[in-house]
């Protein structure tokens, strides 16, 4: 579905991604783990086209989406949560919701409202207030219910466990999972909490200094050793 | 003259509510004289005379001392009744509930506020200056609710809003003067003209934000402003341009004599011919106008684009992941702020009949800036409110002479202190779910609400 190779990207001088290639498939969950500054969220930068790949392609069904403009992608079907969530804090989480579907069909708005209210049902307790005074892992909640007002085919999530309680993150993961499972999204989720990644993840990539280092299925990944040290003990 | 310095006593007093103690209290009323003492020397101490063709300076020590005093025994006063902090924060969160309160009646008070308008030229106190102050102020409304659009809405902080004020007036009256078209066919070409300028200087702009967009705004303000000064051929520079012939109403003029062949607007009527009519025509006429501004903006923001802009105020990035495209909602919101702009513009030059680079200085652009961030940035009422503050204020203070400007001063200072975010700084969501303060009681909110409180309560034990 979703096919990145051999994307090179710069900062200016800094070389953040030297030639990664990944590949998403259709009603998947991959995800990409990595430590702090790996280009992690560089990477799914770039598929937005924010910024654009200056080497490399990037296709999604069959498509190259290297140079179209971010906001272009959500037509074609991607939609993304941004890092640190970025949800309108002046506006109602009912608001928030109506904007995530600026792009959509008018005509199931109603639908997917529910669905997204089912999915969390915290945001429909809270719908009349605003984005700002919800805790950060209801704001989470949000920037996910928002991105799926859009009906996307793939879903890109940036950080979702950041600055999170780890209960909620749990709560968080069970809905990707969820959408994964009933509507058959396609998921890619760039995480630094590896352990909950992997569990959920049906294949993962590892990311170590803009190059993908390793890949397997997420279980695979969870029991190797190397990655055992370097990202799930000590500190989770 | 009293120059109020936070000083480190005021919180050691503040630790102890309801009481003060003395020697803090004398310190700081010193320290504040001492200041006031060094200010005084110069502005209220010397004064230089003319003794015919040499300067004299003369010292009043009576008049220095005085001041001095004054303000050592106001100071005093003040730390000891009411200064303290909690005194503070408690007349703050009054205001704030004042503001609140005010707020859920917005609907109320804006439609007395529109009756009492449609009615001000009938009250027995509307002489020929209240309507002409009335209208002056209605001018700064509409102009304060354009420029809302893109400061208040879009978020675009714009210091050059005079600009398109300009084009607006100087669009109606080069197409008065020189081609002779009626006011209604040169106010959609004055909104259109200055709506073009908006695009032109949004375009440089789009990927500015901020502190930087502001000066570049600031910059295009002066350009304007220096375009007209000297373009002599077309603008006639500083000498402005006269005679700029004044509205009708639909073809009938407020002369008292009409032109050979044409009727005058107390002929239409049967009444006898009076000044007023005008001037009354004029305050109607931009009470329309900013009314349409007004019912503009107010409908805009439910819809997509108005939506746009004040998504795009929050979050820009936001905004681009969810397909908005971030270029045409700023140029959008630039170009309908600057033409609501063209229409005051046009309006003025009609109302004055002369208008010259002078009448559209930096001042301008910072009063009407002054009255969106004062009103509260997005709130229509508060610029109402705002505008009345900063327009109709400074015109009662006009008795005070040379201390006008210091009060108005005042008034600023106070309102920052109180409201820094402005008098009705509360955004209303453009779609109300639940009327506020509203707790389910029935249906599926209300059990998932009980089932909530029932976890909590088995959570506490």
């Amino acid at each position: 579905m979703l096919r990145v190779s051999g994307v090179h990207t710069y900062y200016g001088q800094i070389h953040a991604l030297k030639g990664v290639d990944v590949e998403v498939n259709e009603g998947e969950i991959v995800t990409l783990i990595g430590s702090n500054g790996a280009g992690k969220t560089t990477l799914l930068m770039t598929v937005c086209g924010s910024p654009q790949a200056a080497r490399g392609e990037i296709v999604f069904q069959g498509q190259d989406i290297t140079r179209i403009p971010t906001h272009k992608l959500v037509e074609l079907g991607i939609a993304q949560s941004p890092e640190g969530r970025r949800i309108f804090p002046r506006m109602t989480v009912y608001e928030n919701l109506q904007m995530g579907a600026l792009r959509a069909d008018p005509g199931h708005f109603e639908k997917d409202l529910r669905r997204v209210y089912d999915l969390f049902p915290r945001l429909e307790e809270r719908k009349s207030q605003r984005g700002g005074t919800l805790s950060g892992g209801e704001q989470q909640m949000l920037a996910i219910g928002r991105a799926l007002m859009s009906r996307p085919k793939l879903l890109l999530l940036d950080e979702p466990s950041l600055g999170i309680a780890p209960l909620v993150v749990r709560q968080i993961f069970e809905a990707i999972k969820e959408i994964n499972r009933t509507q058959g999204m396609t998921v890619f989720l760039v995480e630094q909490n590896a352990f909950h990644a992997l569990k959920l993840a049906h294949r993962a990539y590892v990311m170590v200094n803009g190059n993908i280092t390793m890949s397997g299925s997420g279980r695979e990944l969870l029991d190797n050793p190397e990655i055992r040290a370097a990202y799930l003990e000590g500190g989770h | 003259m009293a120059t109020d310095i936070a000083s480190p006593s005021a919180s050691a007093a503040a630790k102890r509510p309801g009481s003060y103690d003395l020697p803090g209290a004398l310190k700081e009323s010193a320290i504040t004289a001492g200041v006031a003492a060094v200010l005084a020397f110069p502005f209220l101490g010397l004064q230089a005379n003319n003794d015919g063709p040499e300067l004299v300076l003369l010292t009043r020590w009576e008049l220095f001392f005085w001041a001095v005093a004054v303000v050592f025994v106001g100071r005093m006063l003040l730390t000891v009744f009411r200064w303290r902090s909690d005194a503070r924060a408690k007349s703050a969160e009054g205001l704030k509930a004042f503001g609140a309160k005010f707020q859920r009646y917005n609907v109320w008070i804006g439609l007395a506020g529109a009756i009492f308008a449609f009615t001000l030229p009938m009250w027995p106190f509307a002489d020929r200056y209240v309507v002409d102050i009335a209208t002056t102020f209605l001018i700064y409304v509409m102009l304060g609710w354009g420029l809302n659009i893109v400061v208040g809405l879009a978020g675009l902080l714009d210091l050059g809003y005079v600009a398109f004020y300009a084009v607006g007036a100087y669009s109606y009256a080069l197409l008065a003067t020189m081609f002779d078209w009626s006011f209604w066919i040169c106010l959609p070409l004055a909104g259109l003209f200055a709506a073009t300028f908006g695009v032109i200087l949004g375009f440089p702009v789009l990927r500015l934000r901020g502190d930087y967009l502001a000066i570049v705004t600031l910059g295009f303000g002066e350009i304007i402003r220096v375009v007209l000064i000297n373009w002599y051929d077309v603008t006639n520079g500083p000498d402005g341009i006269g005679s700029i012939p004044r509205p009708t109403f639909f073809g009938y003029a407020f002369d008292r004599s009409p032109e050979e062949g044409t009727m005058a607007f107390h002929q239409l009527l049967g009444i006898d011919f009076d000044s007023m009519h005008r001037i009354i025509f004029l305050y109607f006429l931009i009470l329309i106008l900013a009314l349409i501004t007004n019912a503009f903006t107010l409908r805009v923001r439910k819809l997509p684009i108005g939506r746009g802009w004040e998504a795009l105020r929050e979050d820009e990035i936001a905004c681009r992941s969810l397909g908005m495209n971030p270029t045409n909602t700023k140029l959008s919101a630039f170009a309908i702020g600057a033409m609501f702009g063209g229409f005051a513009g046009s309006f003025f030059a009609t109302r004055q009949g002369f208008i010259s680079p002078e009448s559209f200085t930096f001042i301008e652009s910072a009063i009407i800036l002054a009255i969106v961030v004062l009103g509260g940035m997005g709130s229509q009422l508060g610029v109402v409110i705002a505008a009345f503050v900063l327009v109709i204020v400074p015109e009662w203070l006009r008795e005070f002479a040379e201390y006008r400007m210091l009060l108005f001063g005042l008034a600023m200072v106070l309102i920052m202190v109180w409201r820094p975010r402005g008098l009705l700084s509360h955004r209303d969501p453009t779609v109300r779910l639940h009327p506020p303060g509203y707790v389910p009681r029935h249906g599926v909110e209300a059990q998932k609400v009980q089932a909530q409180e029932a976890e909590l309560a088995a959570k506490a034990k």
